[in-house]
């Protein structure tokens, strides 16, 4: 039997409007007759409109968690479950979805159908952390929920201290800029640590996002502890017919005031035969040409990654950007790849013994500075990690010439 | 005996890919946008793929993804993602779909459109919907906001494209964006005595705050927290800690408006966003004072800045002093920095536009 239905002048107020209502969906789940989820949505909009009206949320967190792993499920309890009793336990599954989020409508509808069944009918596609968050289940019916998609093939992604969810962008997949097997990064990286995400017990959160080229789609500069970013260092493909092509289509002025001058390190040239001369020792592969001249324009060939590290949010010391760790690597053979999952041991291993409780990888940079990092986890200073050298004079030097004997010797090896 | 999880972590994506996109794997040419909302995608091998975007409310319910499943079975090839943005695409091979796609989703409420130089859909959270330390909602925000918006998301009339983010704390899991909307607090935490013995970890919450305002005290015979309101900058830290300290007010948590984070290395380095416009209401359901403030910002940025010009670019050429004018916000010491590393952030030159 359904309850009787709130009324939600304030949501309602939500359903005009050109864009897509979420608002609109609830009250679907909330009036579809018979189904195990109606009274729980009903409650939901009850609580929601609750706190429309009041401008407070009324959700806290507790302990919910299936047999054998220590995160993945956020729990929700409401704090006006008196009012709302049909939806006091709303918690969420944090799901993994394919590398580069892929679907096909059967996936999606056995998605659906296991939540029409065991939860609230309500999905986000997808969450900040890259999860599919199926939203809305009890307790109850956590571990059963969990079990299905367990065997459809899916896994709980993270939360809490612990390794997150990874993401990748679409990249190979269909994108001619991808400098990197994303989906192969990304699967490697994270399928590597399932237990540090299972089983949260780092002194907190540590995630990974995988950009195939630096535009980074993926935020990944901007919010992972460790990025890594598609990039080549051989010269970029330039088709000098595609160029001209170009330039008859849009005009002199608009190839000059829109590609040329805006390439961040002049290494751009047209010519007077209207062709395109790149100076690629000094283009910092920034994409921008690339971008706008995609016909023209394309990476080079000898493809690799930039890794960077310490990207994360405003919580504690303020926003931080990853910082270059290492400037290029090549992801060709197997032990690339593997080189590559032994730097991200060597990081959380550094992680999990140094930082302190609550704080990111970026912030314990910050604190010991990043040279004491590298050290840590034994990676070489290279000048493509800073912005400048130190202004300050204040720093004891007195192995100066150990240190520049290390340069010229690994310099030598690199030559040899 | 219950079975224990396989731990299967993040799935193999070719399962479910569409196999235009399988086969060509790494082999893509080059692509070009035919009209707003869709690109098109030519490979090495000569295979051609075209890609419909549609905005999504991101939240769907099972009814909606359905929808979007029949649309993707009966005018699309079956196969679909999505993007970081929650928008969903539909790769099709055959280009006679494209249109027919389109006009379905459109007649189905599904805007097509946050390709090339568009504004997107806002990235945002959980709000009130689920979050348990949510300042506002998110899901109404941005569905507010994107009403709003809808044609600049249907097309792309942009000087460059926008990304907006909205956060519902100042955690800011939103992100940076060319436009952000996020929560500020402006009061600090008013707290339970009778409940912080029993749920918080006193030091933990102690090690929380980032300007040390918090100190252990005895409060009418309790062990409790206090906080040193003159210390305080109301950031909310401690409140997930510690929900007997609760930051979140119905009057004194506002919005705050940031712009010109770009994640992007296209053009300049990726960089974060600045404070513009803040004390505005947190004002359900429609926030149209938010809406208010993106909107100008928005109409500036696309008469002002020039051809490709993220928003970031265009201050970067016309100046703060230009932007505050332009948008005729009130500049205040507030936007001067005081954080660690904020000297950084000053003008130490002559360089003055006038
Ligand atoms: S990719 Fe960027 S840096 Fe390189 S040539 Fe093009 S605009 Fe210049
Ligand atoms: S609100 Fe922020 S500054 Fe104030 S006491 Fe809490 S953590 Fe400290």
């Amino acid at each position: 039997m359904a309850k009787e239905m709130y009324s939600t002048p304030m949501l309602d107020q939500l359903e005009d409007g050109p864009w897509p209502s979420f608002v609109t969906g609830l009250k679907r789940l909330a009036n579809d007759d018979g189904k195990p989820y109606q009274n729980m949505m009903i409650d939901l909009l009850g609580q929601l409109e609750h706190s429309y009206e009041t401008r407070k949320g009324y959700w806290k967190g507790g302990t919910v968690g299936v047999l054998g792993y220590g995160g993945g499920v956020i729990p929700r309890f409401s704090e006006v479950a008196a009012k709302f009793p049909e939806s006091k336990e709303f918690h969420t599954l944090r799901i993994m979805p394919p590398a580069g989020m892929h679907y096909t409508t059967g996936l999606l509808r056995d998605m659906c159908n296991l939540w029409e069944k065991h939860g609230s009918g309500l999905v986000a596609f997808h969450g900040q952390s890259g999860d599919i968050m199926f939203q809305g289940v009890e307790t109850d019916k956590v571990q059963e929920a969990f079990d299905e998609f367990n065997a459809m093939g899916f896994d709980l992604g993270g939360a809490g201290p612990a390794v997150r969810t990874g993401m990748s962008c679409v990249g190979g997949s269909r994108c001619e800029q991808s400098c990197a097997n994303e989906q192969k990064i990304h699967r490697l990286l994270v399928n590597n640590f399932l237990d540090d995400m299972h089983r949260p017990a780092l002194p907190y959160k540590f995630k990974f996002k995988v950009s195939g080229c630096p535009n980074d789609c993926m935020n990944a500069i901007e919010r992972a502890d460790m990025a890594v970013i598609g990039t080549w260092r051989d010269d970029m493909k330039v088709k000098q017919d595609e160029v001209k092509a170009y330039v008859a289509e849009k005009g002199r002025k608009s190839v000059i005031d829109n590609v040329v001058t805006r390439c961040p390190t002049n290494a751009l040239s047209l010519n007077d035969d209207d062709t395109l001369t790149v100076d690629n020792r000094n283009c910092v592969r920034c994409m921008h040409c690339i971008n706008v001249m995609t016909k023209a324009l394309s990476v080079g060939d000898d493809k690799g990654v930039t890794v960077l590290m310490g990207g994360k949010r405003t919580l504690k010391i303020g926003d931080l950007m990853g910082t270059v760790v290492i400037p290029f690597m090549k992801l060709d053979s197997e032990e690339d790849y593997e080189r590559l999952v032994e730097v991200a041991e060597e990081t959380i291993d550094f992680f999990a013994e140094n930082a302190l409780e609550h704080e990111r990888t970026g912030e314990m940079i910050e604190r010991i500075g990043l040279v004491n990092f590298l050290e840590g986890v034994g990676l070489e200073v290279d000048p493509n990690m800073i912005d400048s050298p130190r202004q300050s004079s204040y720093v004891r030097m007195d192995a100066w010439d150990e240190e520049a004997e290390k340069w010229f010797s690994r310099k030598a090896e690199e030559a040899a | 005996m219950p079975n224990m999880p396989i731990e299967s972590g993040v799935p193999d994506p070719f399962q479910y890919m569409h196999p235009t996109l399988a086969k060509n794997f790494g082999a893509w040419d080059y692509h070009d946008r035919p009209r707003p909302g869709v690109l098109h995608h030519v490979a090495k091998s000569g295979d051609e793929v075209w890609t419909v975007r549609a905005g999504t409310q991101r939240q769907m319910d099972l009814y909606t993804i359905r929808k979007l499943c029949d649309i993707a079975d009966e005018q699309g090839e079956g196969f679909v993602r999505f993007t970081i943005r929650s928008n969903i695409e539909f790769m099709v091979t055959d280009s006679t779909k494209v249109d027919t796609l389109v006009t379905k989703l459109q007649d189905e409420g599904f805007p097509v459109g946050g390709t090339g130089n568009s504004v997107s859909m806002v990235a945002h959270t959980q709000g009130w919907l689920h979050c348990d330390i949510p300042g506002t909602d998110a899901s109404g925000v941005v569905k507010a906001l994107m009403d709003e918006l809808h044609e600049e998301f249907v097309r792309e009339d942009m000087p460059n494209r926008v990304h907006l983010t909205t956060s519902c704390c100042q955690i800011n899991c939103g992100g940076q964006g060319d436009i952000a909307i996020n929560i500020q607090h402006t009061k600090p935490p008013k707290i339970n005595h009778d409940l912080v013995a029993n749920v918080c970890e006193r030091p933990t919450v102690v090690a929380r705050c980032p300007v040390a305002a918090i100190r252990p005290a005895l409060v009418n015979g309790k062990p409790s927290l206090e906080v040193d309101e003159k210390k305080c900058i109301c950031c909310g830290a401690c409140y997930p800690p510690c929900p007997p300290m609760q930051i979140n007010d119905p009057e004194h948590s506002k919005l705050a408006v940031w712009v010109g984070g770009n994640h992007s290395n296209a053009r300049s380095k990726p960089s974060f966003q600045k404070l513009v416009a803040a004390g505005i209401p947190n004002n359900p359901p429609r926030w149209p004072e938010a809406a208010g403030v993106v909107k100008k910002i928005l109409k500036v940025y696309k008469e002002d800045a020039r051809e490709w010009e993220r928003m970031n670019d265009w201050i970067e050429r016309v100046g703060w002093p230009r932007f505050f004018e332009l948008t005729e916000l009130p500049f205040t010491k507030f936007h001067i920095d005081n954080w660690r590393g904020a000297r950084r952030s000053l003008n130490a030159s002559t360089h003055i536009r006038f």
